[in-house]
């Protein structure tokens, strides 16, 4: 009766195989917790999941020089308990720890938080904001591209039939320098994110903003890397007309659309609240790391 | 297509069940292994009512393939008392009345003993989160908490 | 027998054991709905309308029937078609009609998931591949959402032959509207003549769904003769059965439905959807058929409660004292009569002493799922209406809102405006722990308020049945026709074993399917305890009588000169003799020998269910810049009569304010414009989660009710009643604003402060 087969590869080169041999529709499988759902509710119809879960490097984080090269699959559970991880990026860990329930946690990865390409993914403006890049396999070999590349519409990638993300990579952070990840949703938990921003910075000894990223989820089609936003920062303190100015940038970056989870208006109001605030978080962490 | 056989070990005990590929976990145990105190709230991982633990990870069973069970090892509902000995957060909630239905309750028991295996100290909010992805509609989850804290407590003086 | 003066006397009422029912839930082993099976079922699944309102031009199976492992398919074609009748054997009134037609759907789909037509396969892969084999031919119509615009002429009319009841003359043209009701005490224009002070206004609510986690399923069997089984999860298993039994035109001794556990109701198990369709197919296909349905499902075919829209006018003198209501409520039905805006128009004003009060109200189809009772039908609805006006008067007249009702609150005696007269109630009692309670003077902060609103519940008796036997060894078993929904097991296990005098471990308790014990009404309208549990008592009580009669029997004295104390038979006095107590233990061995077993069913149909009332104190913070709302601490007062098993009447209550605080917040149903629902699934349908709330204090005020020997009164529905107004009322406070529309989600509280500049 079933039509759809499972692969659960040992190799990455067996992976690109399967996927760039897949007849119909293939897809590439690390938590599941998105991709599940999606064939409950009848909104997929794969012919192939390849589980990526046994490649080699597809878990774990690693740290060389202060660049952490994290597994595509690593769970959001296991990210949360990496301390190293945690004081580098907080911003990152804390979306990635925002996907889901503790159960989801337990799966939940950030190649497929990315992949699954929602406009509203939590850990995407965190990683944006951290400039992170997405180590990339297929046929012809290992390629790298900044996150903010990946997602190219509500539901699509610019990754090939036959590419998958095996890791990421965060650059090694000077000091002075943290990330801050907030959303807002109508509840505590268990909500997608209405609004969310994530925002890096980099402070001089007197706290004047040298670096900042500054990226939004679910205000648009993609994610949006805000760079007027950061511009807005870089060469100032928190002082309350750069508050201000972040908020109006972050405002003016948003295109959303009003659904079941928010309206037009609220969404705009709401980024630049949220960039505000996070802001204020990545300055104060980023001053306590001098 | 043929379907996967898969060898796992539930509840401390060895088990193979046949599942398609769309088959989940929660299929399997409830329509394979006839482990029916998992139970199906959603099928989209938000009420929690399928939780279990999967090589020491809390995880909804919906949310995860039958065909990826291979080789696991997986608790239950049905394996979290010692044989006829309840687990101290089964007594618990005996004792503070945190069920009424009682249909979400294995899972809040399972989520529950997942959090204390790893944090036998938490606080009223580690507990609210950590049991956020478990609906409850009867209780207001005044006595789940309170029975959580409790239990926690109890472990910690008899530890 | 009354046990209501004593309380010090009682020894299990008003302990809190371990429930008889508990170590299965806790290990897994408790059955509920889906988890059945039979040797050789076949999988049921049920094809549901795409559209919010079409005519079903044809319906063609074939290719369905054509695939390996397809044994059956039917449609509305296949089942009887019932005339109009009115019954009433779940929570409301219903009619057959309207019940078959929203099992299946005829000639007219009416709402986004009607269901068209069901199947049965062997697997469940095939029975949803074959669910797409279903060709159904459409004439889509055009449909209507809101209760507001349902009710202007022109628009789409769902039923050509629905002429508003109750209106004189009768109306001309058919409508939407399918029944006005109407209250009236005094004269309102009067009272507002005399009022210093009038606020009036609209309030709005978006329907809720009960969201029991456990969603709907049944397992059904036809055998050759006729004779029929449902297992099923349920509200009342004689309601399945008499309903089924109706829709399907099976002689009722044809038909023994067994209850499965039941994961949650809160009223919405008090109907069919499943059931019938399970055991058509079973007819049809020779085969147990069973079904589930998925949370989807749940949400798009099974009975959310109305929303509504309501409008409140309230008059006052300076000093508080209130001279005229008068109130429009405008509910949402759902495809079919029976929105419970009756109820809603007698509860939201009945804590009120009222000279002058007009309440009119309309029962309003359009094209949503057909409502279901839930949890205090109507009441909490109504109540936020009335809650927040009477919060808005108390604002206005600079007085303390507990003072403001203290000032017009119902007592002994009190004429309601729907013409009850009120017995012994605990409203003023309430009010006055409430007042007292520390949280009503506790400081608040920024952004910070607090809001307190009461409500209201008749609770209700009715037809209940119940044994007792005393087993051989002297244990006690109790069989009710109540399915245990929140702890009722316990409850009744407590009552025998206060009454027998014996410890409750000795006591255990069963749910007994309807071939097992006599006729029991619904468990709902919070009945149970007190109806099914009257005649437990009495079951015990003619035990007792029994008891004592063979005691007298061994010790060859009169029945008269014995006494039944703590568990033993004594001699009533000297002149009865000196014989040492006899106890239970030593009779149930000897029963035998003096008469054979001992043991007796009771059926009754209770009356003189105490009126409840509760008072919600809440605070919450609202975070200005999001209108994201923190319930910061809630307390929630309640005259329970006599709690039995205090956890669970305290359970009751925390629940039920919870769902309130669910339905205050965030809680909707969510349409597109295409009608049909956006968020039919519990990621977007947000009901509360543990991180969102605070413990919810549970205040037990105990006056008792002289109709219940232990004095007890319905504790499940009040406790929704106030949250709506309660929270509304803290969120005015916090944010300096009044609002009238629920849920009172970040977007809107936004709109509202940014409105206000």
């Amino acid at each position: 009766m079933s039509a759809l087969s499972y692969a659960a590869p040992s190799t990455v080169q067996d992976a690109i195989g399967l996927l760039s041999g897949a007849k119909g529709i293939a897809k590439v499988m690390s938590g599941g917790t998105d991709l599940l759902v999606q064939m409950k509710m009848g909104r997929l119809k794969a012919d192939l999941i390849v589980d990526t879960k046994k490649l080699p490097g597809i878990f774990g984080i690693t740290e060389s020089a202060g660049v952490f090269t994290i597994g595509a699959a690593t769970s959001g559970a296991q990210l949360g308990e990496h301390e190293g991880l945690k004081a580098a990026w907080p911003g990152v860990v804390e979306a990635a720890n925002l996907i889901g329930s503790t159960q989801v946690q337990g799966r939940a990865s950030l190649a497929g938080n990315l992949c699954n390409a929602s406009p509203a993914a939590d850990s995407v403006p965190a990683m944006i904001a951290a400039g992170a890049v997405a180590v990339i396999v297929g046929p012809n070999g290992q390629r790298e591209a900044p996150v903010e590349t990946i997602v190219v519409g509500p539901g699509r990638t610019s990754l090939a039939k036959d590419e998958f993300i095996l890791q990421f990579r965060l650059p090694a952070r000077p000091a002075r320098s943290s990330d801050a990840y907030l959303r807002f949703i109508p509840r505590t938990e268990m909500d997608i994110a209405v609004v969310g921003c994530g925002v890096s910075v980099t402070l001089d000894a007197q706290g004047v903003c040298t670096a900042a990223r500054v990226a939004l989820g679910a205000v648009a089609p993609t994610q949006v890397l805000v760079t007027a936003a950061a511009n807005a920062l870089i060469g100032h303190t928190l002082d309350t007309a750069t508050l201000a100015a972040v908020d109006a940038a972050a405002r003016a970056a948003c295109n959303p659309i009003t659904d079941k989870r928010g309206t037009i208006d609220f969404r705009i109001k709401i980024a630049g609240v949220l960039a505000r605030r996070a802001a204020k978080i990545a300055y104060d962490r980023a001053g306590a790391r001098a | 297509m043929s379907k996967h056989h898969v060898t796992a070990t539930i509840n401390g005990e060895p088990a193979e069940f046949l599942c398609e590929t769309e088959n989940t976990l929660l299929d399997a145990l409830r329509d394979q292994l006839r482990l029916t105190g998992t139970k199906e709230g959603c099928g989209s991982g938000d009420c929690g009512a399928c939780s279990v633990i999967v090589d020491g990870r809390l995880v909804c069973s919906c949310l995860m393939l039958a065909v990826e069970a291979e080789g696991k090892t997986i608790q239950t509902i049905e394996g979290i008392a010692d044989g006829e000995k309840l687990h101290p957060v089964q007594q618990k909630f005996l004792e503070h009345a945190a069920l009424q239905c009682g249909f979400c309750t294995p899972g809040f028991l399972v989520a529950a003993k997942a959090l204390l295996d790893r944090n036998p100290d938490p606080t009223e909010t580690e507990v609210r989160y950590w049991l956020a992805g478990n609906l409850c509609r009867c209780t207001g989850y005044d006595k789940i908490i309170r029975a959580v804290l409790d239990t926690a407590a109890e472990m910690r003086a008899n530890a | 027998m009354t046990y209501v003066g004593n309380k010090a006397d009682l020894k299990v009422v008003g302990t809190r054991p371990v429930r008889p029912d508990g170590v299965d839930k806790v290990t897994g082993r408790a059955t509920f709905g889906a988890d059945f099976n039979l040797p050789g079922q076949l999988v049921g699944k049920v094809l549901r309308s795409p559209h919010p309102h079409a005519r079903i031009i044809k319906i063609d199976a074939s290719r369905a029937l054509a695939l390996t492992g397809v044994k059956a398919v039917i449609s509305a074609e296949d089942l009887p078609n019932i005339a109009s009748e009115e019954a009433f054997v779940g929570e409301g009134p219903m009619n057959f009609r309207d019940l078959s037609r929203n099992c299946m759907a005829r000639d007219k789909v009416l709402y986004e998931g009607h269901a068209v037509a069901a199947l049965a396969a062997t697997t469940e892969a095939i029975a949803n591949a074959a669910l797409a084999l279903i060709d159904v031919t459409y004439e889509v119509l055009p449909f209507v959402i809101d209760v507001n615009e349902a009710m202007q002429p022109g628009a789409p009319l769902l039923d050509d032959n629905m002429y508003t009841a109750n209106v004189e003359p009768k109306p001309t043209a058919p409508s939407n509207i399918a029944k006005r009701v109407h209250f009236k005490k005094g004269d309102v224009a009067a009272g507002f003549a005399k009022a210093d002070v009038i606020v009036s206004g609209t309030y709005n609510t978006e329907a809720v769904h009960q969201a029991y986690i456990e969603p709907h399923a049944a397992l059904a069997t036809a055998n050759a003769d006729g004779q029929c089984t449902i297992w099923a999860s349920s509200q009342g298993h004689f309601m399945i059965r008499a309903y089924v039994a109706k829709l399907l035109g099976i002689e009722i001794a044809n038909l023994r439905v067994i209850p499965a556990e039941i994961g949650g109701g809160f009223g919405g198990k008090t109907v069919v959807y499943l059931e019938p369709l399970a055991l058509a197919l079973a007819q049809k296909s020779g085969r147990p058929v069973k079904m589930v349905m998925s949370r989807e499902e749940v949400f798009r075919a099974s009975g959310p409660t109305s929303g509504a829209s309501m409008d409140v006018k309230i008059g006052a003198t300076k000093d508080g004292i209130i001279t005229a209501i008068s109130s429009e409520m405008r509910f949402q039905a759902g495809a079919f009569p029976g929105s419970p805006v009756q109820p809603a128009c007698m509860c939201a004003f009945a804590m009120y002493d009222l000279e002058n009060v007009e309440v009119t109200g309309y029962d309003v189809i359009s094209n949503r799922p057909k409502v279901a009772a839930y949890r205090a039908p109507g009441a909490p609805i109504g109540s936020f209406a009335s809650e927040s006006a009477i919060d808005e008067l108390a604002d206005k007249l600079g007085m303390d809102p507990i003072v403001l009702r203290q000032k017009n609150a119902v007592n002994q005696g009190s004429k309601t405006h729907y013409g009850v007269t009120f017995p012994e109630i605990g409203y003023e009692q309430v009010l006055a722990a409430t007042k007292a309670h520390p949280h009503w003077s506790a400081p608040l902060g920024p952004n910070q308020g607090r809001g307190v609103a009461t409500g209201f519940w008749f609770n209700i008796g009715g037809e209940s049945s119940a044994a007792v036997h005393i087993n051989e060894d002297g244990s006690v078993s109790v069989a009710t026709g109540s399915p245990d929904i929140g702890g009722s097991r316990a409850s009744m296990a407590m009552m025998a074993a206060e009454v027998l005098g014996i410890p409750v471990d000795n006591v255990r308790a069963i749910v007994a399917d309807t071939a097992s014990i006599g006729f029991t009404h619904v468990t709902g309208g919070s009945r149970v305890t007190y109806a099914t549990g009257m005649a437990t008592v009495q079951a015990a009580q003619n035990v007792v009588a029994d008891l004592k009669k063979r005691a007298a029997m061994i010790w060859d004295i009169s029945p008269d000169a014995v006494d039944w104390k703590d568990g033993e038979a004594v001699p009533a006095g000297a002149n009865a003799g000196g014989f040492d107590p006899l106890p239970l233990a030593a009779i149930a061995l000897k029963a035998g020998r003096t008469g054979g077993p001992i043991g007796s069913e009771v059926s009754v149909n209770a009356q003189g269910a105490g009126p409840g009332f509760g008072a919600h104190i809440c605070d919450v913070e609202v975070d200005p810049e999001t209108g994201y709302v923190t319930v910061l601490r809630y307390t929630a007062v309640q005259d329970v009569g006599r709690a039995i098993h205090p956890s669970y009447v305290e359970g009751q209550i925390q629940g039920g304010a919870v769902q309130g605080i669910g339905w205050a917040l965030n809680e909707e149903y969510i349409y597109n414009a295409k009608g049909s629902m956006d968020n039919a699934g519990f990621l977007d349908y947000r009901v509360p989660v543990a991180s969102d709330l605070p413990m919810i204090d549970a205040v037990l005020v105990e006056v008792p009710n002289p109709r219940h020997p232990f004095g007890l009164r319905g504790v499940g529905e009040v406790p929704i009643v106030p949250p709506l107004a309660a929270v509304a009322n803290a969120v005015s406070h916090a944010i300096g604003i009044r609002m009238h529309d629920l849920p009172l989600s970040p977007p809107t509280i936004c709109a509202a402060i940014d409105a206000k500049g």
